[in-house]
Formats: C-alpha cells, structure tokens, sequence
C-alpha cells in the first residue's frame, strides 16, 4: 500500500481546518475545524505507523490519545461557547474582542 | 543530609566549634517565617491583632543573638552547618544553612536588639493603623529576611535574603497606598534595588561558576591561594575584579551608594519605625554586610576594585550630607545623614577598614534607630514630618528631646558618645592607609554632620512652636525603647575604644578567613581624635549661629547647650557686650575697631561659610540628585511605557487573528526547515 494518497487525504483534511478555523465566524464552526485539524494528524499517525510496522502500535495509541484530549478539549469549548452564547446572544468571534489592548 | 563543615584559616586555628546553641541555631531563620505565616493566618483574630507574635518572634531573635555573641566573645566559636537543597554538578550546590562566627553573631544581635526596641515602638506608633496586622506580617518578614542573608553560608541564600528584604521593603514603604507618592516611592525603592541586585546575581554567577562552589568560604579560600589554584582554574584576577565590583555594584544598592542613593529619601513614605528598621539593622546594612563578609576577596585577588569603591563611598559620604542640610522634612534629614553614614562604612571597608566598617555600622545602627523612633514621636504628636510645623518643642517632650540629643551627638561625633570612637577608627584607617583625600573628606563631613544635626535639633526642639495643637509626650511605649537606645547609643563605643578595650576587633575578626590587612589602632591617635571631635564641634556651633537665634528661649538654651564652648562661638552676643561696656568706658577706636570686627569680619566669615555650605547643598540636591539622577529614571520608566503602548497595538483580542499569526509562523518554520535541510 503506498503512503501517498493517504497523506494527501490528511494534508487536504488539515487544509480544510485552517482555512475554516481562520475565515469562519461562528464560534462552533470554528471549533469543528479544529477537530477536523486534529484528526488530519491522526490519520497521518495511523499511517505512518501502518508504513513502517510498528511492533509497538505508537501511532495508533497516540491517536488514541489524540481523540482523548480532543474530546475533553470540545467538551470544555463547547461548554464556554455555550455559556458566552447565553450572556451574548452572539456566537460570533468577531464580538469577543473585549481582551483587545 | 546535613553535613557539618568547619573550615578555618591557617592563621587562626584556635577557634571552638560550638556546641548546641550554634547547631541549633537555624530557629533564628525559621522563627521569623513561622511568625509571619501566624500573623497573616491568625493576626486578626489575636488579643494585640499580631503584633505579640512579632514582638515575641523579635525578643526571641534578641535573645539567641545575644547567647550566642556572648558565645563568640567568650569561647570564639565558628561554625557553620549546610543542608543540601539541589545538586548542579558535583560541586556546584544549592544548600540552605547557617553560619554562627563574630560577624554574623553581631549582626544577629544587631537586628534582635535594635528589632525588638523597635518592633515595641510600633506597638504604640501604629496603633489605630487600617493594616495593622499585615504591617506587623510584612516587618516580621524584613527582619527574617535579613537573618537569612546574614545567616548565608553561600552566595545563593545570600541572594534569597537580599531579594526578600527588597520584597518586604517594597510592601513596606508603600504601607500607606491610597496615596500615590507612597507607592511610586515604593516601587522606587524596588527598581532602583533591582538594577543593583542585577550586578549582585551575575557578579555572584562569575565568582561561583569559575570557583565551581556557591559557598562564599569556597571562594574565600581560592582568592586568598591565588590565581590557578588547583581546583579553580577558572577563576583568574579577571573574574575576581569583576565579580567583586560586581558584588560591589550589588551593595551600592542596597546600601545606598551614590548614584544608587535615591530611593532612600523617599523610603521615608513609610511609617517611622520601618525606616528605623530599615537604616539601622536591616536593610541598608546588608551591602556593607556583604562587603565585610567578602573583605578577603578584595584584599587579595580583587584588590584593584578597591580604588572604585573608595571613590563612590567618598563621593556618598561628601554628596549626600550636604543636601541633608536643605531638608525640612525631619526624616529626610536622617535620610540623608544615614547615606552619608553608609559612606563612611563602604569607605572604611574599602580602605581595609574591616573592623572600623562594622564598628560604625553597630554603633549607628542604635543612634540612627534612636533618631528615627525619636523623629516618629515628634511625628507621631505634630501631624507633621515638617520641621517648619515644629519648634520649641523640649519642653512638652522631655524624653523624646534628651534621647534625641543624645543621638544627634553620638551621630556628629561627640566624646564619650558611641559616634566617637567609630568615627574616630574610621578615620585612622583613612590615615593609617594613607588616603589623605579621603581622610580630609571625612574630617569635612563630620563638620557637615554635625552642622546638619545642629540644625536639626534647634528646629525641632527649640524657638517657638509653629505648628497647630498641643504636642504631647508619647506613651510609655514609645518613650521607653527611646531611652533604652539612647543608653546603648551612648555606650557603644566603649567596647572598641583603641588601647583600652578592643573586644569588637576581636570578637568581629573571629571568622573563617581572617580579615587579612584590616587595620586597627593600637590607641588613640590623639591629634587625629581631636581633629575630628574639633571638626564637630566646628559644625555644631555654625550650626546653632545659623539657625538657634531664637530670642524668647535663649536663656534655656544657654543653660543647656555646652555652656564654655557656645559662648566662644556665639561670639556675637559676648563680644556685643565686651564692645559696648568698652564704648560705654573709653568710647575709643578700639571699641569701633571690636564692633566693627564683630559684626563685619566674624559674621561675615560665618554666614560665608554657612550660606556656601547650604548652597553647595542646594545645588547638588537640584542639579545632581533632582535635575540628572532623577530625570534619566524617569526617562528609561518613560521609554518603557512608551515601548509598552506600541506594542499593547499587537493585542487586537481577535482570537483568529493570533490564529492566523501562528499559521503563517508555523508555514514559515516548515518552508526554512525544508530549504534548509535539503
């Protein structure tokens, strides 16, 4: 199996999330970008580890690990838009910008 | 674990290694904290709201200094004990521990006698005071943190406690924050520390990197053996003359050395016995501490740091009393008179001075608390640090007046008091050394001092009072510690008084490394005694010409004030009598020629010299203190605000924004790591 095409798959896939973490608005959106950035990088773990056999599974427990921390991550963001929704009526970033200096 | 290290000179082998007492000696360390730490938990809730603790910790401070320099007196005990906390490389150690040889034991008994007088004092000063529990929490904390700089068997502790005492300063001095003036001068105090501390952690960095140990007896022991020593091949003359100037860089800061003087004057934001403290036993002494502590350092390796240090502690000592002398606020006066002071002791240690250095630090340390705390109780009952709110003021505050004037003239110099035989060593070191220069300064200086304190005393004491309300003694609480200091300000001296009694030598010479060069005299030198006494009695008397002519109080004065000598010079009043019963006699031309004399040549010669005086004054208050100092501080604080706003434009709050700039970051590594690599 060649590494190629699922490389492009995972680079297309982080793409994706930069381009939707830097010009979306919605506070959501943004967060599911970043899921999708994250799970680019999985899928390249995943691979590499599949490329050179890994006796140890590294890449695969990493990715485990990976979704861990993306899910308690999405838990807690979901948590803060949610309560910024409820004190703003506004989920966009745009209107976020009181740390400004 | 808890290795024990004795490690002596080969001059002195015949030092004790202590017993329990000194083993058990890190209480004084520990007991500080434990007290801030009861304050700050439990103050509030306390009968005295804290300050028990704080009395309780200090009076047993006061206690355990006192055993153990009557230890080192009798049995001349050097010992020092070392717990490792981290490991750099096999030698180069962090470690906490504690030395108990003559120089630290003086300054434990230093910081416990005049702590505790004062620690009383503030029980009756501050009492009503919004914070009254913190300000109790934070002076414990000053004077811990002095023990452990004074406790320091290494450089590391040494820089812990250096820094806390700057910490404790800091909240300190802007006790009274609702006024802005008091937090600037705070954080002056702090910054103007911090430049200093920066040359103190880098000079201690040189000398124990290129030594390989934090321990300042380790370093000791390499400078004293010479360039190439087998186990310091690192450490050259290079690295000694600037780790120590460095060092010495570290101690013009704290101590006060001009230019790094100026944040003294405005520590007087504090409330009064913070500045006693503070320019007595803990805080500015530390700089001169640290010098004694590495007194063989520059006698041997990094002698040539020493011309260096001899013209900034001269220039302190000449600067800095003169603009005592345009002063009306009392405080600042004492101020200026302890920067002075503190350059006489850089001077003296500079000079080889070890003894005469830490002489006058100990005996200053009980007159200028003296004079503060009797500052605080005319404060305390004026409203006013004004001496132009004050005046006439020896007749409602006895104590307060007697115990002051005992101060001022241990300060100015005056035999039998302590100031005397201090000064007096100092100045047969400058002699003895053979810097005429410097000897000369500080014959000038003690004339200045007491010229300064002159006028201090007849402000505040004498003529009429101009302030508003009744002034009143102070409480017992206030007034005792008063006379207690004034006793000890007034016998201090006796325990170095060349050729009769020389146990301070003795005793502050019971180190690890034997104070190599330090002179002392082996009795008075007579003429020299005189000339200074002379020079301060000089200063007296234009003093009180100047500013004690005072008509409605003259015949209390004339009773109190040196009655053979203040006549002599009042020479205006007794040769305007001699003029006139001569007019009234021969009406001849020798009575003219007397008059005219009197009133044209002695005046004037007078007034010349007090009005140049007071002007040379002026001008270095205004050009050099206030126009340049001052105004290059301000400039760098305004150039880092500046700096500040143009980057606060960088903080736009969009959080895609900083997303964005870390993408483009993370595209422009990766591109420089492809071309780069390939």
């Amino acid at each position: 199996m060649t590494l190629a095409p699922i490389l492009v798959l995972a680079a297309a896939l982080f793409s994706m999330g930069i381009y939707g973490l830097l010009a979306r608005r919605n506070a959501v959106m943004v967060l599911l970008a970043v899921e999708l950035m994250l799970n680019a990088v999985n899928i390249n773990l995943v691979a590499f580890e599949a490329a050179i056999r890994d006796s140890l599974a590294t890449g695969q427990i990493f990715a485990i690990f990976v979704i861990t921390v993306a899910a308690a991550e999405v838990g807690i963001g979901l948590a803060i838009v949610l309560m910024i929704f409820r004190n703003r009526h506004s989920a966009n970033l745009d209107d976020f910008a009181t740390m400004s200096g | 674990m808890n290795q024990m290290l004795f490690r002596f000179a080969e001059e002195a082998p015949e030092f004790s290694t202590g017993g329990a007492m000194q083993e058990w000696a890190w209480l004084i360390l520990v007991v500080p904290f434990v007290a801030v730490a009861g304050i700050v938990f439990f103050g509030k809730r306390m009968k005295y709201q804290g300050a028990e603790l704080a009395v309780g910790m200090m009076a047993f401070v006061f206690v355990y200094g006192l055993i153990l320099w009557i230890q080192t007196m009798t049995d001349h005990v050097v010992y020092q004990n070392s717990i490792v906390i981290a490991r750099v490389s096999d030698t180069l150690v962090f470690e906490w521990g504690w030395v108990v040889d003559g120089l630290s034991s003086m300054m434990y008994f230093l910081v416990g006698t005049v702590g505790l007088l004062v620690f009383i004092y503030a029980v009756g000063y501050m009492r009503g005071d919004v914070r009254y529990t913190w300000f109790f929490a934070s002076f414990s904390l000053f004077a811990g943190a002095m023990l452990v700089l004074v406790a320091a068997p290494n450089l590391a502790q040494l820089i812990v406690g250096w820094e806390l005492v700057g910490v404790a300063s800091y909240l300190l001095i802007s006790h009274y924050w609702e006024e802005k003036e008091n937090s600037s001068a705070g954080m002056k105090a702090f910054f103007t520390n911090k430049v200093a501390d920066v040359g103190l952690i880098i000079g201690a960095i040189a000398l124990s990197g290129a030594v390989g140990s934090f321990r300042i007896d380790d370093i000791l022991d390499a400078a004293t053996h010479g360039d190439g020593s087998m186990n310091a091949p690192l450490f050259g003359s290079t690295v000694a003359i600037a780790g120590a100037l460095l060092l010495f860089f570290g101690a013009m800061g704290k101590s006060a050395q001009f230019p790094l003087h100026i944040w003294l004057p405005d520590a007087m934001a504090g409330p009064t016995p913070v500045s006693a403290l503070m320019h007595a036993a803990t805080m500015v002494t530390a700089g001169i501490y640290l010098m004694a502590r590495m007194f063989p350092l520059y006698q041997t390796m990094a002698q040539d740091a020493r011309p260096w240090m001899i013209g900034i502690g001269a220039a302190t000592l000449a600067l800095t009393g003169l603009l005592a002398l345009v002063q009306d606020d009392i405080k600042k006066v004492l101020a200026y008179s302890t920067v002075s002071q503190l350059g006489y002791m850089m001077t003296a240690v500079a000079a080889g001075g070890y003894t005469a250095g830490l002489f006058h630090l100990f005996t200053h340390g009980f007159f200028k608390a003296l004079l503060f705390l009797g500052a605080g109780s005319v404060i305390h009952s004026v409203h006013s640090n004004n001496m132009s709110d004050m005046g006439g003021l020896r007749k409602s505050m006895p104590v307060t007046f007697w115990t002051f004037v005992i101060g001022s003239g241990a300060l100015a110099g005056i035999f039998p008091l302590s100031g005397f035989f201090s000064k007096d060593e100092i100045l047969a070191t400058f002699s003895h050394e053979g810097y005429a220069l410097v000897l000369s300064i500080g014959i000038a200086g003690a004339f200045v001092t007491a010229f300064y304190m002159t006028r201090t005393v007849a402000l505040t004491f004498f003529g009429t009072y101009k302030g508003e309300g009744h002034p009143h003694e102070s409480e017992r609480l206030m007034t005792v510690p008063l006379i207690v200091l004034a006793v000890l300000a007034a016998v201090a001296g006796f325990v170095n008084w060349p050729g009769v009694f020389t146990g301070f030598t003795e005793w502050v010479g019971t180190v690890a490394f034997a104070p190599l060069g330090d002179y002392h005299p082996e009795s008075l030198d007579l003429a020299l005694a005189a000339t200074g006494m002379g020079a301060a009695l000089l200063g007296i008397a234009a003093g009180w010409l100047l500013y004690g002519k005072d008509k409605d109080t003259q015949q209390a004065r004339d009773r109190f004030w040196i009655p053979g000598l203040y006549h002599a010079f009042e020479a205006k009043y007794w040769l305007d009598d001699v003029a006139l019963g001569l007019v009234g006699v021969v009406k001849g031309p020798l009575a003219r020629f007397v008059d005219w004399t009197n009133t044209n040549l002695i005046d004037a010669v007078v007034n010349a010299v007090g009005i140049s005086t007071r002007w040379l004054g002026q001008l270095v208050y205004g050009a050099f203190d206030q126009g340049g100092i001052d105004h290059a501080i301000d400039a760098a604080a305004a150039g880092t605000g500046a700096a500040g706003g143009a980057l606060q434009k960088l903080q736009t709050g969009r959080i895609q924004q900083y997303a964005g700039a870390f993408v483009v970051g993370a595209v422009v590594l990766v591109v420089g790591f492809v071309i780069f690599t390939n």
